[in-house]
Formats: structure tokens, sequence, C-alpha cells
């Protein structure tokens, strides 16, 4: 038994220390690429979401170099995720890639144990199973900690590109580190030089809050890269939707019936009354909070069709309204160009510059009349 | 008493019309139905939704629209649940935020959630709450609840569609459309002439070989007894002399016989309902196509249709053609592949062994 399993940021980092320590025999699929998104789009039904194909594309390009089984979370909807793993199984069937899919999760305990215990190879190893989880845990939460780091620093270096080798060798640099504890280290290592990273003192970046659908977010790849690009352009971006975050709020928290942390909840109530599945309320709920904590803009990104950030969006423009915050929408399928998508990009941050200005010209001239505005930007 | 409550005539109107229409008129209320969709309410709906929405959302903005200077209140519920551990789709959930904060100078909302997910009781406790919205005691909405659950009746579009086929069918010959002086020879009348079609009678068919085609029909009910945005599907294969099956035709014990099939129990109610009913459709021979009615940008459809068509592709081989309507389908293309569809299913069933039309 060969196990791969689907890209999603840094998950892999986290994923890949547990297999390692447990001495389970695993194939990485190459980071998401347009090859990944060909395939997926060539075998996956033309109206799916898009990580729906990417994932696919995982799978095949794994297939291709020795994997038989994936390892795959769930749901229980209304999100499509929940039911991406059944799809998953027939998409691979039909087009003839023989692979199983173990769906981590369980409607029960030990329907889940069930499903750990047909991956694990022995018994000595199921005994090391909760020290190495909550070892991983811990990783998932330093990944996107070190990422978050990364935006920061982004933004603000004095040499350009300095964030960028640090991360993209860290990242590299995973792939061959092996077991949970040596890649503790790494992240020590790592967070350590991105901290030496020298900083521009006067840097006062734009700060844009990315919300929207969870996938797009957090992978790069399906997202032409835009957050690091907008560090790029001296913009210091900021993300509260994480894996880590998943796995503790959703994975750990909601089992186990300990409070969890609603503030997002709390915020998109004037907008959004209820839960409606995917993460249309962290959507709406972190565009105020982005909007109340002095942010220029916020960015929502989110895969064609997906039904809970349609519903965001439509709200979003309330939200513009009533904290004076702009809002940048972007959509994305297998068809967005590249170009197209950046031109948006940087009219937004061009738009949320001058709007910077505006703001700080009328302070200076004490007019009343962009106060509230611009209470909220140094509030 | 007698305030006009406003009832948009899109998505689950084509579900719950028959209960609606009773509860409130048992409380006392007036019952305003929209217009039955039109090009000005579909444009309505259009401008004033988000574009990524699918089309019968946008049609629902332009029904509430509709209705806006005429009712006192207007029934948007936010719909969560209507069955144990299904959902419906997101958008069904946020549709009451979305109303409230995209269209201005609306009536009351009734915005009660409905969710049935773990215990049916969860629909009486929404119509207790949308009793209190109204100022209706407790007692009188339970009272009303009960008789509105006796009167609903889940084929009504389906009946109403039927009866209406059947009026066309006793009275005139469509092909020819000279009624009553329709020129075709009694005994031939119909074999030969291509009246409109009646609805399969499910059980008790006369032999395979004689019996008129039958499609089933795939889709949402608020897509496929929309007679605006179904591009009239249903009266057009009866048109044809090809009779309908829809979701609604078929016994819920059949359909979660064949939905408890699957290996992760589909958590959409629409996803159950659709998968159920086609594999029983399939299973028990009674259809010789499928047509999926779906929406663009449907999420739900893009997983259950997609699923239907491998299973059904596997196991019995029945075509199927998909036919997506979005506010710019025209109509012309969308016959022009009906017609093809149905030419092949006659000209399957004429020249493949297994049926021969000749008997």
């Amino acid at each position: 038994m060969k196990v791969t399993f689907p890209h999603l940021g840094n998950t892999y980092i986290c994923v890949k220390s547990i297999l390692d320590d447990i001495g389970i025999d695993y194939v990485i699929p190459p980071f998401n690429n347009k090859r990944a998104l060909e395939l997926g789009t060539r075998y996956s039904p033309e109206m799916v979401c898009l990580p729906l194909k990417i994932n696919i594309g995982n799978y095949i390009q794994a297939y291709e170099m020795g994997a038989d089984t994936i390892l795959m979370a769930g749901g229980c909807g209304p999100c499509r995720f929940g039911y991406y793993s059944q799809l998953h199984m027939e998409i691979l069937k039909d087009a003839g890639f023989n692979m199983e899919v173990i769906t981590l999760e369980g409607t029960d305990i030990m329907d889940l144990l069930s499903r750990i215990r047909s991956v694990v190879p022995g018994a000595s190893e199921l005994m090391k199973l909760p020290s190495v989880l909550l070892r991983a845990v811990e990783i998932a939460k330093r990944s996107d900690e070190i990422e978050m780091l990364a935006f920061r620093t982004r933004a603000r270096e004095s040499e350009r590109g300095a964030t960028d080798r640090i991360y993209n060798g860290f990242r590299e640099k995973a792939l061959r580190t092996a077991g949970t504890k040596n890649i503790l280290k790494l992240l020590d290592e790592t967070e350590a030089m991105l901290k030496s990273v020298h900083l521009d003192p006067d840097a006062d970046p734009l700060k844009v809050g990315i919300v929207g659908e969870i996938y797009t977010g957090i992978e790069h790849f399906a997202s032409f890269d835009i957050q690091h690009r907008l560090g790029r352009l001296g913009v210091e971006v900021d993300r509260k939707v994480t894996v880590s975050n998943w796995i503790i709020e959703h994975m750990l928290k909601k089992p186990l019936h300990l409070p969890r942390d609603m503030a997002f909840a709390e915020a998109a109530k004037p907008w959004l009354g209820a839960m409606i599945g995917g993460h249309a309320q962290e959507t709406v709920g972190n565009a105020a909070i982005y909007a109340k904590s002095g942010y220029d803009g916020v960015i929502q990104i989110f895969p064609f069709s997906c039904m809970p950030e349609i519903v965001a969006e439509s709200l979003l423009p309330s939200v513009e309204r009533d904290l004076d915050i702009p809002v940048l929408t972007l959509i994305i399928d297998e068809m967005t160009g590249e170009a197209g998508y950046m031109t948006r990009i940087e009219a937004f941050i061009d738009m949320l510059e001058g709007r910077r200005e505006n703001l700080e010209r009328r302070k200076a001239h004490g007019m009343r009349k962009g106060k509230k505005a611009h209470d909220n930007i140094h509030a | 008493m007698g305030a006009k409550i406003g009832i948009p005539g899109s998505l689950f109107y084509y579900r719950f019309a028959s209960f609606w229409e009773s509860f409130f008129t048992t409380l006392g209320f007036e019952v305003v139905v929209s217009d039955p969709t039109n090009k000005r309410i579909l444009d309505d709906g259009v401008k004033s939704c988000v574009d990524e929405a699918c089309l019968p959302i946008k049609l629902f903005y332009g029904h509430v629209l509709n209705l806006k200077d005429r009712v006192d209140y207007i029934l948007v519920p936010r719909f969560t649940s209507i069955s144990k551990n299904e959902y419906i789709c997101p958008e069904f959930g946020g549709l009451p935020d979305m109303i409230r904060h995209t269209l201005k100078g609306l009536p009351k909302l009734i915005d009660t959630e409905v969710n049935m997910r773990k215990s049916a009781r969860g629909g009486i406790k929404a119509a207790v709450e949308i009793g209190e919205v109204l100022g209706v005691d407790r007692r009188r909405t339970l009272r009303a609840f009960e008789l509105a659950a006796l009167n609903f009746r889940r084929d009504q579009f389906f009946t109403e569609f039927a009866e209406s086929v059947q009026r066309e069918d006793d009275s005139s010959c469509l092909e020819c459309q000279k009624g009553e002086n329709c020129p075709c020879p009694e005994s031939q009348k119909s074999e030969n002439c291509p009246r409109p079609g009646s609805i399969c009678a499910g059980t008790g068919e006369p032999s395979l070989q004689n019996r008129r085609l039958c499609v089933g029909v795939i889709g949402h009910a608020y897509t496929v007894y929309d007679r605006y945005i179904s591009m009239d599907l249903l009266r057009k294969l009866a048109r044809h002399g090809v009779e309908a099956r829809t979701i609604e035709t078929v016994d819920e014990a059949d359909i979660n016989r064949h939905a408890s099939t699957l290996p992760k129990p589909m958590f959409w109610n629409h996803g159950r309902l659709a998968y159920g009913a086609a594999l029983h459709m399939a299973e028990s021979s009674e259809v010789d196509g499928f047509i999926f009615l779906s929406s663009f940008g449907c999420g739900i459809d893009s997983f259950v249709n997609d699923l239907i068509e491998r299973h059904v592709r596997r196991r019995f081989g029945i075509p199927l053609i998909t036919m997506t309507i979005d506010e710019h389908t025209g109509e012309a293309g969308f016959n022009t592949r009906l017609e093809a569809f149905i030419d092949m299913l006659q000209w399957r069933r004429q020249n493949e062994g297994h049926v021969s039309a000749s008997g």
C-alpha cells in the first residue's frame, strides 16, 4: 500500500510527518501545477468546483508515482466538500485509475478508528499515534504561523525576495525532512530566519484581509499566488481561515464539545444570521473584523459556483457600505486568465493607496467629512 | 386579521404551495402568490441578484419584487433543512439575508428558520414561530399546521400538469391543431396521430413495445414545474407524444430504497430524491431516457447528476441528456436539442433489438 493525499497549502508538511513517524509508505504529489489542473479538468464533471478538479489532478500525478491509496477528509454538508471523496472514487473508477479512497471522517468514533486502523501497519504504530498527532497539530499551527509571519515580512523587507527565498526554501526542505520532531526543528529554524530578515523601518504597508473559500485561500496555486504577489507589491495580507484553525476548531473542539472561537459568527450577525455551510459566515464576519481593525481593504476569493461564498458575495456590498471598507471579489476557475486577474488586483491596490492618501490629507486638513472612514483605518 | 401574506412563486413554492396556502388561509390570512414567472420577473431578478447565483435564486428576487407593493408580509423562510440529516443548499440558508441586504423597501419578511435536520419537530417549531410573528396564538397555529399537513400534496404540480395535458388531449389534436375536427380516423388516433402524451401509469402498462416513449425528467421541482424557465419542457414532451415522469411521481419508499444503496448517504434532500427516483425509474424499465434539467451553476446538480449519470450508464445503459438553463438560454437551441434527443430515442427503439416498435 502506498498512500497519497491532496495538496492544500502547507498541509503536506503535517501529513507527511505523521506518515513518517508511524511508518506508512507514501507519495506526495508534485506541488499543484498546470498539469494537475488539466488532468483534473479532463476527468471531472464540468460544473463541480475547482478544488475537486485539482484534487483529481493530484491523485493522478501521485498514481503515476506509484500511489494506490488516497487519504482524504470528509464532512456532512451542506457544502459540496463533504461529498468530495465519493465523487473522487467514481471519477477515478471510470477513468481507470485503480485507487482506493479512505475518507477520514466518522459519524461515530469507532467508525473513524477502524478507518485509521486500515492504514496503520501494526499495533505498536497505533500506540504511537496519539503523541504523533499531538505534535502534528503543533506542526499545523506552527506552519500557519510561519506563513503569516512571511506575509508580514514580505511586505516590509528591505531586500526584495528575501522572504520568498526563505519561505520557498522551507517548503522544499520540508519535503526532505522526515518525522514530526525534525519538522518541528525545521519550523524553529525557519522562524528564526524569517525574524532575522531585515525590514524597512519606514515601511507602512497597505493592509489587506483575505477572506473567502478555504481552498482557494490557502492553496496559492488556486489563486494565482495572489497573497505572495500582494506581498511583493508591498501589501501586507492576513488570512484568518487556516488549516490549523480548521483542525483545532472543527476536528478537535467540535467533537469534544469544547467552546469554539466564534468571534467571526458574532461579527457576521448583522449581515448573516446563521451558519449556512462552507465558510460564508467566516467570510462575512472576518471582513467585518478587518474593517473594524483598521485594514485598508478586503479581498474575497472563491472558486466559481461555490454556493456558500455566493451568499457571502451578495452580503459583502452591505458590509462594504456599512463599515466603509473596499471589498474586491475574485472568482476563480480553470478558465480564469492570469493577466486580467492581475490587472484587477493592481487596480484595486492603486485605489486603496489613493484612498489612504485622501484620508490622510483630509485628516491633515482637519476635514470632518472623512472622519468616520479615517477612524476605521487607524482604530 | 386578514393581512396579506405574499408567497414568491418560486423555489420551494413548488414543493410546499399546498401546505402554505392551507396553513395561512386557516389562520385567516389572505395568501397572495406572485405572478407566474414572466420576462419582467426574470429580468428584475437578474438585475438585482449577484451574477454568480443560480437562475432559480435570481428568479426568487424577481418574485419578491413582484409582490413588494401589494402584500403586508413576504414569506422568505431560512430553509436549513426539511428532512432528517439532510440539508437543502447553502443558498437557501442564506436567502433571507441576501434578500434583505439587496432589495430595499420591502414589506416585513417572515424569515423564520426551518430546520428539521435533527427532528421533524423542527417544522412545527418553525410554524409556531411564524404564528408568533403574525400574532396568532399557539393552539390555533398548531391546528392550522395539522390541517396543512393533511392538505399537503407532494405531487401537486405534477398532477396539475397531468390534468392540463389530459384536458388538451381530450379536446384537440395538437399536431394538426384541428381539435375535435381532427381528420385522423378514430381508429388510428391513439397510435398514429401524435397527440399529446398522457402520463406513464407506472404499473399495469401495456406491453413495452406498444407504449409511448417515456422520459424521466430529473430536476429540482422549482425548475421542472416553472413553465417559463423550464421552457415548458413537460408540455413540449407531451406535444411530441412523449410521456414524462418526474421525481414527484416516484414513491418515497422506492426513492429511499435506491438512495440507501449509496456508500455514503447524500446529505442534500434533493440529492437523495433525484438519485433514488432516477435509479428507480431506470431499474423498473419505466423510462427510455433521462433529461436532467439543471440550472447553470447549481452546485447540488453538479454532483448529483454526475453520480446518477455514472450509475445509470454503468448499470442500465439508458440514454440521457443534460439541459442546462440560465437567463441567456435561447428557446430555439433548447428545442433543437430536445427534438434531437427524442428522435434518437425513437430511432433507438425502432432499430435496437431489445425493443421492437412493430411488435
